[in-house]
């Protein structure tokens, strides 16, 4: 299997992440999307660091993935806070923002 | 001395302006109105001992200045005051004549509430001011502030009744044409100084005498400046402000027709004569404008039948004659015909304020054989009469002489004939109105009685007569006053006094010269032999038809009249000056201020209205857009990067 199947997997993988991240209505759902996503760029990153030989490819996911663990962790504590001031974690009903 | 005459003239200058000060800053005064008279008088009273003074001490041109605007080459605009001869005169005349009017106003006002009172002397106070700052103005700037400040105080004395609505459309009137007038002036002063670096008349005159001043331009510059006096002396067309000021208190009215307001035109052109010289073919507009206003106010005044109309536009007429004078290049003749004129028509407006004040009207018939009524009055009025018509010996013969003289030897024979005419003319309205006012039928006592008989109860005729009712007409009302008399003491007294300078002055040049007013001329006019006698028998038949026509009825005024024809319709209809003014102001101004409303209300605020509109609604329409969901701004930054690739890509 060469480089193009890798991107492609990346690539199906960012899609589905994304596709959670605009579809799914839990914010939970919203936050797993995310890291789908966060992880397809990480496959793209050791892919090319494979196939290039050069080992930044490699270490920059190990980076990647404790930022990511940090930002799980940061996430998930605003959803609980949002829950106990909003009683809910539905996306749909967070509109303060609306014009 | 010289320094003890500009310190004078000073004096005289401030105590005006120091009782404004007072009245307009200290209210309970003012509203007491009595003491704020006294006040007022007192000032004007000082004003006048200064200015006289000042009038024996000038001997030759002095000065005191300060820097107002200092600009680096020297100062730009100067304040002070300026001290020569013909100032002091001027001076003198001024303070002259609005002590006297003030003093008159005492009795002539005293039916007015004392908060209006003090008004008027607060208003009094600041036109003397003004004037006399004018007056002694030694460059052109202070000049022209005195010169608007002039203008504002006879805006507030003829509105002085501002809730007759005639008297508020004659103080705009008065006003808005003068005004025209003032922009001219304006922009001749700005050009001048364009022209010569400065507005210091002492340093003008000197660059003139020694000839550093470029011809070429300068009469658009003389013309400005003409303009202003053509506004505010009252020269034809801008005339028209000045009958309607007659619906002011008479005593106002003595002061703008006789020492202040109109003058101030004359006596700009008589100070920058120098100038003037300069342009002589702004000169000869000068000259037949002034000629041409002479006889057009002197037809107009012979058909009048309200006595103040008939003596303001006898004004009109005498000051055509000072600016003839002044074209004909001779301005001292002018000048001279200016000082006399403001003794004899001052005392002649006092006189028919007498008149008015008794008989409760300004209509020519109600009254008549108030001479057996009110003797002192009549004689008073006869004596104006007579120096207005310019008898030997009388106030106004030998001015009016010498700018007949002076336009003779200008060379312009048809303003001279005018001229000439208008003399006739002069005489005649005049006696016509002394006959009609004081001889014949007593009309009004007749109808005194009447009013009388019908009025069960006389004293509430009287008492309502003085009522808040009666605040704001000129005069009594006749059924409450009964029989005319003549006027209290401190009316008399400016009116004797008057008389007397004005006829002692005259019979004093008759014999000696103007040097007394003018000192030592270089130049005098040199009138032919017949011009002296010629005047006197045209002023003499004027009043001989007068008598022939009222008097003795020898001639029918109607016949008289009619036999006029066209002439008596235009001068009826005021040659429809005052027609074409205000078609010009309604159709032209207002038109044209209709339009530039129309079009900032439709296009400029309309096109605003429209942006304006389209933004509101973009907005609301826009708004839909902010869901405030986070996934919906996420769709939006994916489907954009998208599309950014997808550009991207394109270009390879």
């Amino acid at each position: 299997m060469g480089l193009q199947a890798y991107l492609v997997l990346s690539a199906v993988v960012f899609c589905l992440g994304l596709f959670g991240v605009i579809t799914r209505r839990n914010t939970i759902g919203i936050l797993l999307g995310v890291e789908l996503m966060l992880n397809a760029v990480n496959i793209n990153l050791v892919a090319f660091g494979r196939f290039r030989g050069d080992l930044a490819g490699l270490v920059f996911p190990v980076f990647a993935i404790a930022i990511t663990v940090a930002e799980a962790a940061l996430g998930l504590a605003i959803v609980i806070l949002l829950f106990r001031v909003r009683r809910t974690v539905m996306a749909d009903h967070l509109d303060l923002l609306r014009g | 001395m010289m320094a003890d005459v500009t310190a004078l003239a000073l004096v005289a200058l401030l105590l005006p302006a120091v009782s404004f000060l007072i009245l307009a800053v200290v209210v309970p005064l003012r509203r007491l109105g009595r003491p704020a008279a006294y006040v007022s008088l007192l000032c004007a009273g000082g004003a006048l001992a200064a200015a006289a003074l000042a009038w024996r001490g000038a001997a030759e041109r002095s000065r005191l200045v300060w820097d107002w605007i200092p600009a680096e080459a020297g100062p730009l605009a100067t304040i002070g005051v300026l001290v020569d001869h013909d100032s002091t005169s001027m001076l003198l005349l001024v303070a002259l004549v609005a002590f006297l009017v003030q003093l008159y106003s005492i009795g002539y006002l005293s039916d007015e509430l004392p908060y209006a009172l003090g008004r008027y002397y607060t208003y009094q106070s600041l036109f003397a001011f003004s004037m006399m700052a004018l007056v002694l103005a030694p460059n052109f700037v202070q000049l022209f502030i005195a010169w608007e400040l002039v203008g504002l105080s006879s805006y507030l004395l003829i509105g002085f009744w501002y809730h007759k609505p005639a008297a508020a459309r004659a103080a705009v009137k008065a006003f808005w044409t003068t005004k025209l007038g003032d922009v001219g002036l304006l922009i001749g002063i700005v050009m001048l100084w364009r022209h010569t670096g400065t507005f210091d008349l002492t340093e003008l005159q000197a660059m003139v005498n020694s000839g550093t001043v470029a011809a070429a331009g300068l009469s658009v510059m003389t013309f400005c400046i003409y303009l202003g006096a053509v506004g505010k002396s009252a020269q034809f067309p801008l005339h028209i402000w000045l009958p309607d000021a007659m619906e002011g208190p008479t005593p106002v009215s003595a002061l703008i027709h006789a020492a202040t307001m109109v003058t101030a035109g004359v006596y700009l052109l008589h100070r920058t004569s120098w100038l003037f010289a300069l342009t002589p073919e702004v000169l000869a507009i000068v000259v037949w404008i002034g000629a041409l206003t002479a006889l057009l106010a002197a037809v107009l005044a012979c058909v009048q039948d309200d006595i103040k109309r008939v003596l303001a536009y006898s004004t009109v007429s005498q000051l055509g004659y000072m600016m003839a004078a002044i074209g004909a290049g001779f301005s001292a003749a002018g000048f001279f015909h200016l000082l006399t004129h403001g003794l004899f028509k001052a005392l002649l407006f006092l006189g028919a304020g007498a008149v008015i004040h008794a008989v409760g009207s300004n209509d020519l018939s109600r009254m008549g054989g108030l001479v057996k009524r009110m003797p002192q009055t009549a004689v008073l009025f006869i004596i104006g009469s007579l120096a207005l018509a310019g008898i030997p010996f009388f106030g106004g013969f030998l001015s009016k002489e010498d700018v007949l003289g002076t336009v003779w030897e200008g060379g312009h024979v048809v303003p001279f004939a005018i001229l000439m005419l208008v003399a006739f003319l002069t005489a005649f309205y005049m006696f016509r109105v002394v006959f009609l006012a004081f001889f014949g039928a007593e009309a009004l006592v007749a109808h005194a009685h009447a009013a009388a008989a019908s009025s069960a109860d006389h004293a509430s005729a009287h008492g309502a007569g003085h009522g808040p009712g009666s605040h704001g007409s000129d005069g009594h009302a006749a059924g409450g006053h009964g029989i005319p008399h003549d006027p209290p003491a401190v009316m008399r007294l400016p009116l004797w006094i008057l008389a007397v300078l004005s006829t002692m002055t005259g019979a004093y040049v008759t014999v000696s010269g103007p040097e007394l007013f003018l000192g030592h001329l270089e130049h005098e006019p040199t009138s032919p032999a017949w011009l002296m006698p010629a005047a006197v028998a045209v002023a003499g038949a004027g009043i001989a038809l007068a008598w022939l026509t009222y008097q003795r009825a020898v001639l029918d005024a109607e016949r008289l009249a009619s036999s006029m024809g066209v002439l008596r319709t235009a001068a009826l209809a005021k040659f429809w000056m005052d027609d074409a003014f205000e078609a010009v102001y309604y159709r032209v101004f207002l038109g044209f201020s209709r339009m530039v409303g129309w079009l900032d209300r439709y296009i400029v605020d309309g096109v605003l209205n429209v942006v304006s509109e389209w933004t509101v609604v973009g907005g609301d329409k826009l708004r839909a857009m902010q869901t405030g969901r986070a996934q919906d701004y996420v769709v939006a930054v994916g489907a954009g990067l998208l599309a950014m690739l997808i550009w991207i890509g394109w270009g390879r």
